[in-house]
Formats: C-alpha cells, structure tokens, sequence
C-alpha cells in the first residue's frame, strides 16, 4: 500500500439498533458483534464460536436474522438491527419470549437471545409450519443443554400466533 | 484479524479499480472473515462490493436466467423462476449451511468458497494449499473427510459448496470482469483440481470478479433430486452429496446429468459418462453400473474408503429419487 493509503482508525457508522439512532466510529475491523457487546453494552447476543458455526449471536438485520459475529459493522451502514433487548414492548414480554418460559425452553440459557431472534426470522419468513419444518428452520442455533426438544415446543406454539398477529417482524 | 483499510465502491469499474495483490473483495462475508480470523486470509484491503448493482435475476436471451453475483443465497433458493424451473438449485442450496449464513452469503460468494480442511484452517501447521511447498499433513493424517477422486500429491481437499454441485450438473457460466475486460467460463472449467498447484481454487485471473452466474433455458425441471450425507441432520458440510438430473423418453433415460459433491477439489462430473448411458432403461440396475463407472478411479485414504460406498449407494438412490419426482415444489 502507498503511503496515502494508510489504515484509518476509525470511519463512520450510522444505524439503527432496537429503534434507536446511533452515530458511531468504528474500525473496520470490528464486527457487529463486538460493537453490540463491547462498544454499546448489549450483551445479550452472546459470542459462543465466534465462527458462524452456533448461531448464538444471531440478530435481525432489516428483518433478516443473520450472524452478527460474522458481520463486519462498518458494511452495515444505515441498517436496521435488531437484538434480543428489542423485542420486548416494554415490560410486555414478546409471544416467542413468554413461550420459551412456558416451555422451559433453555437450560444454561447461553443460545437463549440467538434462539429466540432466529425464531422471529423464521416466523417473517412465512414457511415453516410443520414440526420438521421448524427443526430444519431452527438448525443453524445449537443449544450444547440439549433443550431442543422444549426449544421446537414453544416456537410451534407461538408460531402461529406470531404469523396471526404480525409480530414476526422486527421493530425498525 | 489484522488491521486494514476498508473501501465501498458504487461499480465494478470502481471496484476493479481499487483492486490489487493485498486487496480481497468481500461480499457476505461468511467464509473470508473466518479466514480472517484464523489468520488463513490476511488481506491489507477490503472492498465492499455489496454497493454494485449485481443483484438482479433476469431472463437471458437463450431462455435461461442471469444471476447476479449479489443475489443472496437464500433469496436466490426461494426465487419463483428457481423454484420451478431449476429446483435442484434450489434444493441444493438450501442442504447448505443455516438460514442466518444463507441470508448473508452471495451467489458468487458461494463460488470463491474455500475448503474446509482443518490442516488448511490450522496457520500452526504445514498446508500446501496455504504455504505452497509445505507439505500436506492431511494425505498422511486425519482424513476422514478428505478426497477420493482427482486428489494430487500434493492437496486431497474437498471443494465444500452444495450450491456449485447443482451448477455444474447443470453447466452454468460464471461471467467474471477483470482489468482485462470481461468474459465467461464454462462450470467445469470455474474450480480446478489441485495438482501442482493446491494454492489455486479456480481459475479466475487477478483482480477478476464475479458479475453473474448464467443458467442456460431449463432442461431438468421434473425429474431431479440433490442428495446429501453429512454427519448430522442439517448445518453440516457434506460427507457426500449427489445432484442428479434425469430426462426420461419413456422408460427410458433420454439426458442425464449427475455431479457429486464431497469427493475432489471441485464439484465432480463426467459428461462422457453420462452421454453413454443415455439411452439405456432408467432402473436401478442402470443406476447401480452408473454409479460403479462414475467411482471407477477412486483412491480413497486411510480414513476415508467408506465414501467410496456411501456415494455409491447415494448415486443409485439420489437417481431413483430424481425419477420418482414429480413437479416444480422445491
């Protein structure tokens, strides 16, 4: 690289996470994971493999749940985020949330937030109905508990309460 | 990761612009940052061509469908012209990965995919693939993964995509700009096998990027099926997968296309083979000596003489699924 071409510390970002604006610098190198947890304090998308491959620090991004440890959060400039932490309506909790309590849907509670936030993508998503259809939906979430079983119970009871009431989607 | 400067450019000329020897495009992201991460990948520049107008599917004048390189791969597997025209691409690409890494990953992304191999992941050790020239812990170590066909002394990795095994059963066409203007490469020749030169996925030139992906006019809508065999259910890489495409003239096999995954450096087929058993009755004894002539040359490992069997029955199963198929539901 030439001598003007040097790394830049920081550049500007703009999102919008849970509803929120935010104006932020960060370095490119800073994926949106680190920025959630390290830089804006919500920690509750968890960093389990840092590798793509548990699904734990799944969040919407505009509507789409993907791994946020592999996203880099400079190329989400002007994005809509959302998290585990906005998807309650204030002290209401959200239907997959209250689900998952009625369930007992976790053990150590670790892949919770990424279950969860994965399971609102996949109600938006409109296809998955069936109990194999859910399973297939929910594979890219590991849960090492093994809470599978009551995790699948409470998304195929809230569901289609979910897809009825429009609240597959995310609060932009 | 090691630190690096990060540009976002609104076309490809811009993008091809900025691009030279430390510099990596990044698209979805879901293979190079945990390159990245493990150190495999230490670009000095990233360019972010999510910016570039290469996101739409469109019909091409011979009939078939132009795929741009930024199409997602979960959008592109739920695409209506996919899913009833081409539905072994769309089953192929959704036996891949999760739903979170099929919404980020792009189609050409999906291409540029490099293996899975743990020795290649692993910068503490020797990797001809990595550092040509030192050596392949791989043929001599764990292997159970590893190739059984079109393997070299030097590299036996398996090429890891679902998506790619569906396109070269159907000879897709890469379109790839580069400084040197732009041009087309057939399916077969995109990937390579490793030979001297395990550095080498493919055989795109410096600095080209893929534009689209173009599939010629429908021919296998009907009787298709992709097969895959991994250690677990779902969200694994395959231990073996089948795309198999058939066109039947009554009880008979009038074209086939068959490719399998898991097995070499690059999605596996053999278009000679294919075109000797067109004609011959689709049962599965046909099917059982298809499958014993596409695994005739295999040279498994030391761990790894149970694919040959496994891809051997999938081949028969993955054909008598395809014949039994009926309509466009992916």
């Amino acid at each position: 690289m030439s001598d003007s071409d040097c790394i830049p510390a920081h550049q500007p970002l703009e999102l919008s996470i849970n509803g929120q604006r935010h104006q932020l610098q960060v370095a490119p190198w800073m994926t949106l994971l680190d920025l959630l947890r390290d830089q804006l304090d919500l920690t509750g998308s968890k960093k389990g493999c840092d590798h793509g491959q548990c699904g734990a620090c799944t969040v919407l991004r505009n509507g789409q749940r993907v791994n946020a440890c592999l996203t880099l959060a400079i190329m989400c400039d002007g994005d809509c985020i959302t998290t585990i932490e906005g998807l309650a309506d204030d002290e209401r909790l959200h239907p997959l949330q209250q689900a998952f309590i009625r369930h007992d849907a976790f053990q150590c509670g670790y892949c919770t937030p990424g279950q969860i936030c994965s399971a609102v993508a996949l109600a938006s998503e409109g296809r998955a109905l069936s109990r194999a259809e859910i399973q297939e939906g929910m594979s890219g979430n590991l849960c090492r508990c093994g809470a599978y079983g009551n995790i699948v119970a409470a998304v195929e009871e809230a569901l289609p309460q979910m897809i009825a009431s429009d609240q597959g989607g995310p609060r932009a | 990761m090691i630190p690096f400067a990060y540009s976002k450019p609104t076309d490809v000329a811009g993008a091809l612009q900025l691009a030279g020897p430390d510099s990596h495009f990044i698209a979805g992201g879901t293979n190079l940052l945990d390159l990245m991460k493990e150190n495999v990948a230490q670009p000095q520049r990233l360019i972010d061509i999510t910016g570039l107008p290469l996101r739409e599917v469109t019909a091409t004048a011979s009939g078939g469908l132009s795929i741009g390189a930024l199409v997602g791969n979960a959008e592109l597997a739920r695409h209506p012209r996919i899913e009833a025209d081409y539905p072994l691409l769309a089953q192929a690409i959704l036996a891949g990965a999760s739903p979170q890494l099929r919404n980020m990953a792009s189609s050409g992304g999906n291409l540029l995919q490099r293996t899975r191999c743990a020795y290649f992941y692993d910068s503490a050790v020797p990797c001809n693939k990595r550092a040509p020239g030192t050596g392949c812990p791989a043929r001599s170590g764990l292997n159970r993964n590893h190739a059984i066909l079109g393997a070299s002394q030097h590299c036996v990795a398996v090429h890891p995509s679902d998506m790619c095994v569906a396109l070269a059963a159907l000879e897709a066409t890469v379109q790839v700009q580069g400084p040197a203007g732009s041009r087309q490469i057939a399916f077969a020749d995109f990937h390579r096998l490793p030979g001297e030169q395990p550095e080498r996925d493919n055989t795109l030139a410096d600095n080209e990027l893929i534009t689209a992906i173009e599939l010629p006019a429908p021919r296998f809508a009907e009787h298709v099926h992709y097969l895959k065999v991994r250690d677990r259910a779902s969200y694994a890489f395959a231990l073996i997968s089948v795309a198999a495409a058939l066109r039947l003239e009554g009880e008979r096999i009038g074209e086939l296309r068959l490719a399998l995954g898991g097995v070499a450096h690059k999605p596996w087929r053999d278009p000679a083979l294919e075109a000797r058993f067109q004609g011959q009755p689709a049962t599965s004894a046909t099917y059982t000596q298809i499958a014993q002539a596409m695994l005739s040359g295999a040279q498994p490992l030391a761990h790894n003489a149970f694919k040959v069997t496994l891809a051997h029955n999938a081949i028969i199963r993955a054909l008598g699924q395809a014949q039994r198929r009926q309509g466009a539901t992916a």
